[in-house]
């Protein structure tokens, strides 16, 4: 395990999580104010990759694309929103699971037919590409670079609206007391309209990034989803900042999990062994942590509901 | 201004109020009494929309509110004091006042700088979180939160319960300094005498009727019969 390497994963890790926290932040707003369990939240983290993906390959540059995808994937947000959410509001959350759950498996089937299941690769944008000498030996390159400025950069204006704007307030009023605040005259469903759809729009983002470091393909979204919803219970439903900390941690963990976890392990056990282990261990590293973290605090690292 | 008639509504299965009429003018304070669980609240509840009556009409001015969501009411002109003070425990006390303020009706009447002449200690603590709060500031920021939405008719659900006998002086004197201003005030409360003090006229329910109703002078008039009603 050398320093490099350990600097080049947790860099790694950051950039992940930072990936986690775009598409975490819709989900746990859209959680904390309307109690909706969304699973289809990450069918729009792929369906920002494909729009970007071939816009990028009808019109030729990436920031076209990525620039075309964003007003399309919160017209999306909007249209499943008045489609498919809406009537679910009232009902349980195991419906909720279930209808959001049929979205995934007609989308991803969408996708198939539409685009093929063979990944779409998009090529890094020139300005974008190679690599930067952080330091002696370590060489990282510029576009994970640029996801993670983009990534905070994100996380910043984000925190800018929810904290400083009177649209932010009625946010996280309505994550604590939705009722409350529709009582004092504001319409929660158009609240929670825009919300789902700005969700939709940061999800989409998050996918949008990625097309040029992982393949585009159907299903892309499944396995995001999950890790998202360990970040949201981690951070506590409802919080932005939560959401933010816990996704950097589950980012983090999981990177650092895979690369270090057998090495770790050798230290204290037969080579053999910790070969066998160290993956094994690594791919439930954040589902223990989710554990750990629940066992503690059971409403997540910042609960909304109650305060702070 | 409020006219409710034959209101009947409950949880599933569970009816809590029966055929219930009241009426509030412009400019009156009308108190509603009760025991414990007599549905005080459950009446609260369904004119501002949080509960959909299942009989009954709800006109508030000139617009019909029963089987409308809680915002039409609010965007109506009621200001609700809800029992409990459900103030946001994540917001600042000062984003409490403002998040939902409005001003429906021509200029405000009540401002920032209003509420916080009503109720100085808000103004100490206006960057605290509201969960930080004590009791008696929570109540006072739930009653200037309803006020900041320029309400024409304010409803305070027992706005001094649990409060220390000098905080609900400080409340009582709030509610005659609001009706001194022409404010329109239904309000729930279980101190017979300061809603002898500020109230106009008065609804007892029993079991979700309406068994007592009357102005302040025939209560104090019929006072014992009524007391009967509300102690156990
Ligand atoms: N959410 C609910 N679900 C089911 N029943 C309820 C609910 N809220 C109240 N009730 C019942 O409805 C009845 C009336 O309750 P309500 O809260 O309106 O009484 P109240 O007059 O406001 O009493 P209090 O003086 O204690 O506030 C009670 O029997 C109560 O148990
Ligand atoms: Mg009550």
């Amino acid at each position: 395990m050398s320093l490099t390497l350990f600097a080049v994963q947790t860099l790694n890790g950051l950039q992940f999580g930072l990936m986690l926290f775009l598409v975490a932040a819709g989900l746990t707003l859209v959680f904390g104010v309307m109690d909706f369990i969304n699973l289809a939240h990450g069918v729009q983290y792929m369906l920002g990759a494909y729009l970007t993906a071939v816009l990028a390959k009808v019109t030729g540059g990436f920031f076209t694309a990525l620039l075309l995808a964003m007003p399309l994937t919160l017209l999306l947000g909007l249209v499943l929103e008045r489609l498919v959410f809406r009537p679910l509001y009232a009902r349980g959350h195991l419906d909720q699971v279930l209808a959001t759950f049929g979205v995934i498996l007609i989308v991803n089937e969408a996708v198939k037919l539409a685009f093929g299941a063979a990944p779409i690769s998009v090529p890094v944008p020139e300005i974008l590409s190679g690599s930067v000498r952080l330091m002696d030996g370590l060489l990282f390159p510029v576009y994970r670079l640029a996801i993670i400025g983009a990534g905070l950069g994100t996380a910043l204006l984000l925190w800018l609206v929810i904290d400083g704007t009177r649209f932010g307030m009625l946010v996280r009023a309505g994550a604590t007391n939705a009722p409350m605040v529709s009582a004092l005259g504001v319409d929660v469903r158009r609240l929670f309209t825009a919300v789902t759809a700005f969700g939709a729009m940061l999800a989409g983002f998050a996918g949008a990034m990625v097309t040029p470091i992982l393949s585009v393909e159907p299903g892309m979204g499944d396995g995001v989803l999950i890790l998202a919803f360990v970040v949201i219970v981690v951070g506590g439903v409802g919080s932005i900042r939560g959401a933010f900390i816990a996704a950097l941690i589950v980012g983090l963990v999981d990177t650092l999990g895979r690369s270090f976890a057998t090495d770790l392990l050798k230290l204290v056990m037969s080579a053999s062994t910790a070969n066998h282990v160290g993956p094994a261990l690594s791919s439930m590293a954040i589902y223990l942590l989710m554990a750990g973290v629940l066992a503690f605090r059971p409403a997540g690292l910042f609960p909304s509901r109650s305060a702070g | 201004m409020l006219s409710v008639r034959g209101l009947s509504a409950g949880y599933g299965a569970a009816r809590v109020l029966f055929d219930v009429d009241l009426e509030v003018g412009a400019g009156e304070v009308v108190a509603l009494l009760g025991r414990n669980g007599m549905g005080k609240t459950t009446t609260v509840r369904a004119i501002t929309g949080l509960l959909p009556p299942t009989a009954g009409e709800i006109v508030f001015g000139t617009t019909r509110l029963d089987g409308s969501p809680p915002h039409k009411a609010a965007q109506a002109g009621i200001g609700l004091v809800p029992e409990g003070r459900q103030i946001f425990p994540t917001l600042t006390v000062e984003e409490n006042l403002v998040a939902t303020a409005a001003s429906r009706f021509g200029p405000p009447r009540w401002t920032k700088e209003r509420v916080y002449d009503l109720f100085p200690r808000l103004r100490e603590r206006r960057r605290q979180m509201g969960s930080q709060l004590s009791g008696g500031e929570q109540q006072m920021l739930a009653i200037g939160r309803a006020l900041m939405t320029n309400p024409k008719l304010m409803i305070l659900d027992e706005a001094t319960e649990g409060l220390a006998p000098l905080i609900r002086r400080e409340i009582w004197s709030c509610i005659a300094t609001l009706k001194a201003e022409g404010e329109s005030i239904l309000v729930i409360d279980k101190s017979l005498d300061a809603l002898i003090r500020v109230a106009d006229r008065h609804v007892v329910l029993e079991k979700g009727h309406v068994v007592w109703t009357g102005t302040t002078a025939e209560l104090v008039a019929d006072r014992a019969q009524v007391e009967k009603r509300l102690h156990v």
